[in-house]
C-alpha cells in the first residue's frame, strides 16, 4: 500500500493542473458551445509571459503573476470571445471548432517569433520548491507540489461557489440552454458569455503557471499534453459536471504516475501506451459514456435563427467565367509541367514535388470533411500509416514504393474504417475528439517503435532499396518524381471529382445537410460513413507516402497529431470544399516554408500563423478564404464578362460547375 | 395474407422518456391507399409516434407492422426503402443543394443505384427516365419554377414542399406527413390538400398526416385517430371524432 502511496502521491499536482483547464473546457463549452482546443496555448502564453517578465523585465514574481494570470489571460479569453466565437452562429459546431484549432496552432508559433528566446522554468509562487512541506505515504510534497495543490483547490472552491451560490452562475447555466433565451428573459447574454470565456481563460493561465516549473524549459509541447489530459477529464464527465471533470482529471494523473511506477521502463507498455493513457481514457469516454453522443444534439430552441451559410463562390459565377477559369486552369497546368521539366531548379523542383505530395494528402482532408462533413483529426496519422506501410515494406521486402503506396493506402483505408466503426455514434465535436485520439496513440506507438518508426531518426531506405525510384522505370535523376507523383496526384484528383459527381457525392451531400433526413430517405448513413473515412483514409495513405519518396526518410515527427491539427487549418483556410482550395493550400504551405527558409529563424513557423489567421475566417467564409477572394474578385469582372458574353448572369438558382457534392445544374443533369 | 391485412398495424405502442409517457398503448391501422389524421393537441405525442413508426426512436413496447412486416430492430432507411417516407415539422433540408437536387437524391437512395465503381466510370450521370420521374414530381408539387434554387434561398413553406417532394420521389407507399401545412399560406394549404389527395388516388398512396389545421384533415382524410397525453382517445371518420366529447374536452377544456 505504502508503494503504490508513493507511486500515486506524486501525480495529485500533476493532476490539480489538468483539473483546472479541465474545468476551464467544461466551463467554456457548457456556457458558450465552444470546446476550446485553444486553451493548451493560453496556458503556453501566460507561462511563457509570466518568465519571460522574471527573467527579463527583471519583475517581481507577483507582479508578473498578476499581469500574466490575472490581466492577459481574461483579456485574451474575452478578446476570443468578442472578435472570434460570439461572431459564429450558435449552430455552426464546425466553425467553432476549426476557430479553436486554429488559435491552437496559431498562437504557439506566434509566440515564437515575437518571443524567440528560450527560458528557463520559471518559479513557483507562493511556495518554495525547494522545501519539503510533508510527506504523504512516504511522497515528498515539495513547493511545486504544494503550488499546484492548494490553489487548484482555492480556485475549484471558488468556482463551485460562484456557479451554484451567486446570481451569475444562475445566467451562466442559463445561457448554457440559449444564449439567445436568457436574453429574452433580461439577461445581458453576451456579458454573461464575455465573464465565462474570461474566467476560463484565467483557470488556463494559471494551469500554465503552475506546471511550467515542472519542466527545463517553457515550450508549447508540455502543454498540449496537459490539454489532452484535461480533454479525457472533461469527456469522463461529458462536458457536464466540473467536479466531476476536477476528480478525473486528478484520477488520470495519479493513474499515470501510478502505472509509471509499476511498469517495467523498457517495456511496450511503458514507452508507448502509458503516455496514451489520457488518450485511452478519451477514446473510452467517447465510446462509453452516453452523454458523449448527444454532445452535438441541439439545445437551442431558437437554434433555427440563424441565418443560413453565406452562398459558395460558384453558386454566383456565370457559366462564360466559369469556362475563362477552366481554361486559365489548363493553361496554368500546361505552364507547370513545361517548367518543372525545363527550367526549374532542382531545390525547388522538390519542394514542388513536395507540395504535388501534400496535395494528395490534403485532399482526403476535402473527402472527409468538405464532402462527408466530418472533421477527422487524424488525417496525417492516417498518411503516416500509409507511409509507414510502404517504408517497410520496400526495406524488407524489396516492393517498389509506388507499389507499396498501393498496399498503404488499403491498409490506411482499413484503419480508417476501423476508426469509422469504433466512431460511428459519435459526431461533431465527439468524432472530432475520437480521430484525435487515435492521432495522439499512433504518434505514441509509432515514435516510441524503433521496429516500427525507425527511433527519433525516421525510418530511411534500408538493403540497398532506392525508394526515389518509382518501378525502377525511370531515371531517378531526372523528372521521374515530378512525373510519378504528378500522376497520382491527377488520378486521385480526378476520382474525387469523379465521386463528388456522383452518387455518393450526392449521397453525402445529403448526410452532410441532415442525418435525419438523409435516413429517412432511405441513405444508409453507416455505410456511407465507412465508405468516405476508407477512401479519406486511403488518399491520405497515398499522399503520406508521396511525401516519404520525397523526403527519403519517414520521419515519425512529419506524421504527428500537430500536423493532423494544421493540415486541417491550412485546408480549411484554402477552402476545404474544392480540390483546388487542397491543391492551393498544399503549395502554399511548402512555398511559404521554403521563402522563410531564408528568413530568420523565429520566423519558421509563421506559415501555421499565417494559415491559422487564415482559418480564423472561417466561420464568416465556410467556402475558404481563398475561394471567398475569387468570389468577390470575379465579381468585379463581371461587368467585363457581360459586355463580351451578353446574357451570361447566373439565375437565381446554381449555375456551371457546383463545388460540392449533389450540386447539380440542369446542364449537368441534361448531359 | 400479408397482402390483404392493413398497410401499417400499431399494437400497443409505447414510448416513454424518463418519467413521462409520451405514447401509451397506441392501436390502430393504416390500410394500403387510406389516409388518416392523426390529431391532437399540443404535446400529444403525434410525433414521437412517428419517429417511433420511422425507428428514428425505438419503441418501448408494442409492436408496429409494416405490410405484415415488424419493423422491429429496423433502421430508419431500411424502413424508409420498405416504402416508409416521412416529412418533418421542423423543416429538414439538405442546405447546399437545389429543389432538384433534393429529389434527385432520394431517387437515387430509393433506387440504390449508387455504386462507386459506376461513379468512378462516370456512369452515373441522370437517366433520361430519372430525369422524367423528378421533373414529373417537381411539376406535381408545384416546384418546377424553383427546380434550380438552393433550398437556402427558400423560404419555410417552399421548403415544406421540397421535403414532400423528395419525400413522394421515394415513391413511398405510406407517407407520414407531420404537420406539411406550418408555414404555408392559405392558397397554399389548399394547395397542398390538391397534392396529397392527389397522391392517394392516382398513386395509392396512403397517407398519415399529422396536422393542427382541421381545415386540411377534413378534406384530406378518410378517417381520424385522436391522441391527447400519449394515448388514443378517439377514433373514426373526421366528422364523428369531432363531435365525440372526449375529443372536444381535450381540445377545448373543461368548460365545455
Amino acid at each position: 500500500m505504502e508503494q503504490f502511496l508513493g507511486f500515486a502521491v506524486p501525480g495529485i499536482p500533476y493532476g490539480c493542473t489538468y483539473a483546472l483547464v479541465a474545468v476551464a473546457l467544461v466551463l467554456t463549452y457548457r456556457a458558450t458551445g465552444v470546446f476550446n482546443f485553444a486553451f493548451a496555448a493560453q496556458a503556453y502564453v501566460a507561462a511563457l509571459l509570466f518568465t519571460a517578465l522574471i527573467q527579463s523585465a527583471h519583475l517581481s514574481e507577483w507582479l508578473a503573476f498578476v499581469i500574466a494570470v490575472v490581466v492577459v489571460s481574461p483579456l485574451l479569453g474575452l478578446a476570443f470571445d468578442r472578435l472570434l466565437f460570439s461572431r459564429i452562429p450558435n449552430s455552426n459546431n464546425m466553425a467553432k471548432l476549426v476557430t479553436s484549432i486554429s488559435l491552437l496552432v496559431g498562437i504557439p508559433a506566434l509566440m515564437q517569433v515575437f518571443i524567440p528566446q528560450n527560458y528557463y522554468a520559471p518559479p513557483s509562487i507562493v511556495f518554495n520548491p525547494n522545501t519539503v512541506y510533508f510527506t504523504l505515504a512516504g511522497a515528498p510534497l515539495n513547493g511545486l507540489d504544494m503550488s499546484a495543490i492548494v490553489f487548484t483547490a482555492l480556485v475549484l472552491f471558488a468556482m463551485g461557489v460562484m456557479m451554484r451560490l451567486t446570481p451569475l452562475g444562475l445566467q451562466m447555466r442559463g445561457a448554457v440552454e440559449s444564449r439567445r433565451l436568457v436574453q429574452l428573459d433580461g439577461v445581458n447574454a453576451g456579458g454573461v458569455v464575455a465573464v465565462a470565456w474570461m474566467i476560463s481563460s484565467f483557470l488556463a493561465g494559471f494551469a500554465g503557471i503552475l506546471l511550467a516549473p515542472n519542466f527545463s524549459q517553457v515550450q508549447a509541447q508540455p502543454f498540449l499534453t496537459l490539454m489532452v489530459a484535461a480533454i479525457a477529464a472533461a469527456a469522463c464527465a461529458a462536458f457536464r459536471s466540473m467536479a466531476v471533470a476536477a476528480v478525473a482529471a486528478v484520477l488520470i494523473g495519479v493513474a499515470t504516475f501510478t502505472l509509471q511506477g509499476y511498469l517495467p521502463t523498457q517495456s511496450f507498455l511503458f514507452t508507448s501506451i502509458l503516455p496514451s493513457l489520457p488518450f485511452l481514457v478519451l477514446v473510452g469516454a467517447l465510446l462509453f459514456h452516453p452523454g458523449m453522443r448527444k454532445l452535438d444534439q441541439a439545445t437551442d430552441p431558437l437554434a433555427s435563427v440563424d441565418p443560413p451559410l453565406p452562398p459558395l463562390a460558384a453558386a454566383v459565377r456565370t457559366p462564360a467565367m466559369g469556362r475563362v477559369i477552366s481554361v486559365l486552369w489548363y493553361v496554368v497546368l500546361g505552364l507547370f509541367i513545361v517548367s518543372m521539366l525545363t527550367w526549374i531548379p532542382r531545390d525547388w523542383e522538390s519542394v514542388l514535388n513536395q507540395g504535388l505530395a501534400f496535395s494528395t494528402l490534403f485532399l482526403s482532408i476535402t473527402l472527409i470533411t468538405g464532402m462527408g462533413g466530418q472533421l477527422s483529426l487524424a488525417q496525417a496519422g492516417l498518411a503516416g500509416v500509409g507511409a509507414f506501410t510502404a517504408a517497410q515494406l520496400a526495406n524488407h521486402l524489396g516492393l517498389p514504393m509506388m507499389a507499396g503506396m498501393v498496399v498503404g493506402a488499403a491498409f490506411a483505408a482499413a484503419v480508417a474504417v476501423l476508426l469509422a466503426v469504433l466512431s460511428l455514434r459519435l459526431r461533431g465535436l465527439g468524432l472530432a475528439l475520437m480521430t484525435l485520439g487515435a492521432a495522439l496513440v499512433f504518434d505514441n506507438i509509432i515514435q516510441s517503435s524503433q521496429t516500427l518508426g525507425g527511433g527519433s531518426g525516421g525510418l530511411g531506405p534500408m538493403n540497398n532499396v532506392d525508394w526515389g525510384s518509382p518501378f525502377g522505370l525511370l531515371n531517378p535523376n531526372g523528372h521521374a518524381l515530378f512525373l510519378a507523383t504528378f500522376s497520382v496526384l491527377v488520378v486521385v484528383t480526378l476520382a474525387i471529382l469523379m465521386i463528388r459527381r456522383g452518387t455518393v457525392g450526392r449521397l453525402l451531400g445529403a448526410m452532410r445537410g441532415s442525418e435525419t433526413a438523409a435516413a429517412g430517405i432511405g441513405i444508409n448513413l453507416t455505410w456511407q460513413r465507412i465508405l468516405i473515412f476508407a477512401l479519406s483514409g486511403a488518399v491520405a495513405g497515398i499522399g503520406g507516402t508521396l511525401l516519404v519518396i520525397q523526403q527519403g526518410v519517414a520521419n515519425p515527427q512529419q506524421f504527428n497529431y500537430v500536423f493532423s491539427l494544421a493540415f486541417v487549418v491550412i485546408v480549411v483556410t484554402t477552402g476545404v470544399t474544392t480540390v483546388e482550395g487542397a491543391i492551393q493550400g498544399a503549395f502554399g504551405y511548402v512555398i511559404i516554408q521554403k521563402l522563410l527558409g531564408y528568413a530568420p529563424a523565429q520566423f519558421a513557423n509563421l506559415t501555421f500563423v499565417l494559415f491559422a489567421f487564415g482559418a480564423l475566417t472561417y466561420a464568416q467564409h465556410p467556402e475558404g478564404i481563398l475561394e471567398f477572394q475569387k468570389r468577390r474578385s470575379m465579381q468585379r469582372f463581371e461587368p467585363l464578362f457581360e459586355r463580351l458574353f451578353p446574357g451570361s448572369q447566373p439565375d437565381a438558382g446554381s449555375q456551371g460547375e457546383p463545388l460540392i457534392a449533389g450540386g447539380l445544374s440542369e446542364e449537368a443533369v441534361r448531359g | 395474407m400479408a397482402e390483404q391485412g392493413p398497410l401499417l398495424a400499431l399494437r400497443g405502442v409505447a414510448k416513454a422518456f424518463g418519467g413521462v409517457n409520451a405514447v401509451q398503448d397506441i392501436t390502430f391501422d393504416v390500410q394500403a391507399g387510406e389516409s388518416v389524421g392523426l390529431v391532437g393537441p399540443n404535446g400529444a405525442g403525434k410525433t414521437t409516434l412517428f419517429n417511433c413508426v420511422c425507428g428514428q426512436l425505438k419503441n418501448d413496447r408494442g409492436s408496429i407492422e409494416f405490410e405484415g412486416r415488424s419493423l422491429r430492430g429496423l433502421p430508419t432507411y431500411k424502413r424508409a426503402r420498405m416504402g416508409i417516407g416521412r416529412t418533418y415539422q421542423r423543416a429538414e433540408v439538405f442546405a447546399d443543394m437545389t429543389v432538384r437536387d433534393h429529389l434527385m437524391v432520394a431517387e437515387r437512395a430509393r433506387s440504390r443505384a449508387g455504386r462507386l465503381w459506376k461513379d468512378l466510370c462516370n456512369m452515373s450521370r441522370p437517366t433520361d427516365e430519372e430525369c422524367e420521374k423528378v421533373e414529373g414530381t417537381m411539376a406535381l408539387v408545384g416546384l418546377t419554377e424553383l427546380a434550380d434554387t438552393p433550398v437556402s434561398a427558400l423560404g419555410l413553406g417552399n421548403c415544406r414542399l421540397v421535403e414532400l417532394a423528395r419525400a413522394l420521389a421515394g415513391e413511398p407507399r405510406l407517407l407520414l406527413a407531420d404537420e406539411p401545412s406550418s408555414g404555408l399560406d392559405e392558397h397554399e394549404t389548399a394547395d397542398l390538400a390538391a397534392v396529397l389527395r392527389i397522391i392517394q388516388r392516382d398513386r395509392g398512396t396512403a397517407v398519415l398526416l399529422v396536422e393542427h389545421d382541421l381545415g386540411i384533415v377534413a378534406e384530406v382524410v378518410d378517417r381520424a385517430v385522436v391522441m391527447d397525453l400519449g394515448s388514443k382517445i378517439a377514433e373514426g371518420s373526421f366528422e364523428e371524432v369531432m363531435e365525440d366529447p372526449v375529443v372536444r374536452h381535450a381540445y377545448l377544456g373543461q368548460s365545455v
